[in-house]
């Protein structure tokens, strides 16, 4: 019966009540809503820095990652690659060399990033093949490159004109080629979609001068969160006098940083939120309260002690939240799932004005489960927090004082 | 026997500009069984003595004995579960909990007691019964009129078994068809059930369907008769 009468309680003015349910549910709503594009932006750009360039782990020589030149290169046999392959949650180990080149066709020049790539392996890391816009893909034995649409139109060329690649190879030796362009890619990052070539694998090590050697390998995982487990169960298998094993998060410090500044900056939004939805709540509880100090009196008269009734405005207040915070991110939850898998693009004017930043014109939405529960904490404890103002003043309460004031 | 010994009791509420002197040395005694009035004119010290005799409040000075149990120096927070289980009461209006069916509102009390369900649901029942409203059980207290509410306060009154009930004013917001219905209600559960009542009031009515009638006057009885 308590529970029944804290349950009618609620509903003793539904109006009331339906505006502090719904301002809950709406501050849930807007707050899932607001994490979910946080955190979903912030899980692109890890993926999309992944898949682009470092992948979520990366091993590559001691002293590579300060100065990524083809002379820290390291050897690529079979019991490294197999050691690598076979840790738990490595799906593919993907080789690679990368380097600088120079890239020419007929009057113009540029300096291209070039990726020497196992075909197969590098576009289940980077699905490079869905880049491709026109020609086709390199297969792992052709003398041919695949090169990033910006660049091919500046350099003004088409499937099956010859680029001339010039640059140093390993250990200063000279490094020259010119290979016809087998496909045209295009990415949405533009600095990528302005500056790379592809090369198989073998072509690059011939082209700089390699032995059977790499300058990374970059690991495709099965979950993001688990890259701080594998790195470190890679790095007790190889020398790492030699070699050095790194997540993504050391990879891209900058980007981490960035997303470390930009998540203080929605917890701030978040904050303000839950403060002014906060006082509503409170500005219930206070007229709830005021308005039945003589019942309050009139229990405590017959006999009803201060914690029974105390757990009673309690539960009244868990219910009204509980209530908010389940129909906030069950609204939002749909709306989420279906964002997630359902990604905006921006088109147009606006798309480039975005990419002018650098940035994906998309917007892509989170599923964390900790999103949606750091919401219903946050709301909880402040209630209870407010709750506390009801409580003292039933824990103060003289029923005598009660009924006389209140009439 | 005496349920209730009252020795000497004084009350000044300090808490305004000018103290006031509300009860200056109040002494009686209520045996089982009794159906008495408290009466006098508005500010006369009814409402404070009640609650004084009550446990609501304490006394500036002076004694209150409860079937010899001294309430004067007890915690508020013992005092709680004294009237729980000794005192039923019934106040000027608004006694019952809104959002409770008058049914559930007299079993609240018993539920605050730890009855078992099936027994307060029962004795709920027969005592609406007794009280003429039993086709009201399942309604809200709003839905009642006011001399109906008062029968509901009178049976959740009864509920606890108490050792005697208080009653201030029971009847100043209703009409005289209902102010004799509920004085009538109560001497009957006073002579049948052998339940003590005490009740103040104003009304020369109300005063008549007294068996002992207690009259304050500045806080002093001015005289106490008891007609049989
Ligand atoms: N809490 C209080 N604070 C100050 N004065 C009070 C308080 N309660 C009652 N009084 C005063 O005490 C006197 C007796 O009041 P009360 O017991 O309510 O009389 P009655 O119930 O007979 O009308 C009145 O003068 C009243 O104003
Ligand atoms: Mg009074």
């Amino acid at each position: 019966m308590y529970l029944t009468l804290a349950w009618r309680n609620i509903w003793r003015n539904k109006r009331r009540s339906f505006i502090t349910i719904g301002s809950i549910t709406f501050a849930v709503f807007l707050a899932c809503i607001m994490r979910s594009m946080q955190l979903g932006s912030y899980e692109r750009m890890i993926e999309n820095a992944a898949r682009f360039y470092t992948g979520y782990i990366q091993v590559h020589k001691n002293g590579f990652w300060d100065d990524k030149t083809i002379d820290n290169s390291f050897e690529y046999n079979k019991s490294l690659i197999s050691k690598i392959e076979n840790t738990p949650g490595v799906e593919v180990a993907v080789p690679r060399v990368e380097s600088f080149a120079l890239a020419a066709f007929g009057t113009k020049t540029k300096g291209a990033f070039v990726l020497g790539i196992a075909p197969e392996k590098e576009d289940q890391l980077t699905r490079v093949k869905d880049k491709l816009v026109e020609g086709s893909y390199l297969s792992k034995d052709d003398k041919s490159v695949m090169i990033a649409q910006g660049l091919a139109e500046y350099l003004k060329m088409g499937i099956g004109d010859t680029i001339i690649l010039i640059s140093q190879g390993y250990h200063g030796a000279n490094a020259a080629g010119i290979y016809p362009v087998k496909g045209i890619m295009k990415f949405p990052i533009p600095d990528q979609n302005n500056q790379t070539v592809y090369l198989p694998l073998k072509e690059a090590q011939w082209f700089y001068n390699l032995e059977n050697q790499l300058t990374s390998i970059a690991l495709v995982v099965d979950k993001a969160n688990h890259v701080e487990i594998i790195v470190a169960d890679i790095s007790v298998q190889l020398d790492t006098t030699a070699l050095e094993v790194m997540g993504w998060y050391d990879l891209m410090p900058d980007l981490v940083q960035g997303i470390e500044i930009d998540n203080i900056s929605g917890k701030v939004m978040l904050w303000i939120l839950y403060s002014v939805i906060g006082f509503g709540m409170f500005g219930t509880y206070l007229m709830m309260t005021a308005e039945r100090m003589y019942e309050f009196g009139v229990m405590m008269s017959v006999g009803m002690k201060r914690i029974l009734m105390q757990f009673i405005i309690f539960i009244e207040m868990v219910m009204m939240t509980s209530i908010g915070v389940i129909m906030g991110v069950g609204i939002s939850l749909p709306i989420l799932i279906y964002y997630y898998n359902n990604p905006i693009f921006i088109s147009g004017e606006a798309a480039t004005a975005i990419e002018n930043f650098g940035v994906e014109a998309a917007y892509f939405f989170s599923l964390q489960p900790s999103l949606f529960y750091n919401q219903a904490w946050a709301i909880f404890i402040m209630a209870l927090i407010l709750s506390l103002y009801p409580l003292i003043i039933i824990q103060n309460l003289k029923p005598v004082k009660a009924m006389r004031e209140a009439i | 026997m005496s349920v209730i010994k009252v020795e000497n009791i004084t009350k000044v509420y300090t808490e305004t500009a000018v103290p006031v002197h509300a009860l200056n040395g109040v002494s009686f005694e209520i045996q089982e069984g009794e159906f008495t009035a408290i009466v006098g004119p508005s500010g006369c010290g009814k409402t404070t003595l009640l609650n004084i005799l009550g446990g609501l409040d304490h006394p500036t000075s002076g004694r209150v004995e409860i079937s010899n149990i001294d309430i004067t120096e007890m915690k508020d927070s013992d005092l709680i579960n004294f009237r729980l289980n000794n005192i039923g009461f019934v106040f000027q209006a608004y006694n019952l909990i809104p959002v409770l069916t008058t049914l559930e509102n007299v079993e609240f009390i018993m539920l605050l007691q730890k009855v078992d369900k099936k027994k307060r649901r029962k004795r709920s029942m027969d005592l609406l019964e007794q009280m003429g409203i039993a086709e009201k059980a399942n309604q809200r207290p709003s839905e009642l009129s006011g001399g109906q509410q008062q029968r509901v306060a009178v049976a959740r009154a009864l509920a606890s078994k108490p050792n005697f009930i208080l009653a201030d004013e029971p009847t100043a917001n209703l009409d005289s068809v209902s102010t004799s219905n509920l004085l009538d209600i109560m001497a009957v559960m006073n002579r049948e059930e052998k339940e003590t009542f005490i009740f103040s009031t104003h009304d020369q009515r109300v005063i008549d369907k007294a068996r002992r009638v207690i009259t304050l006057e500045d806080g002093r009885v001015k005289s106490d008769e008891i007609r049989e």
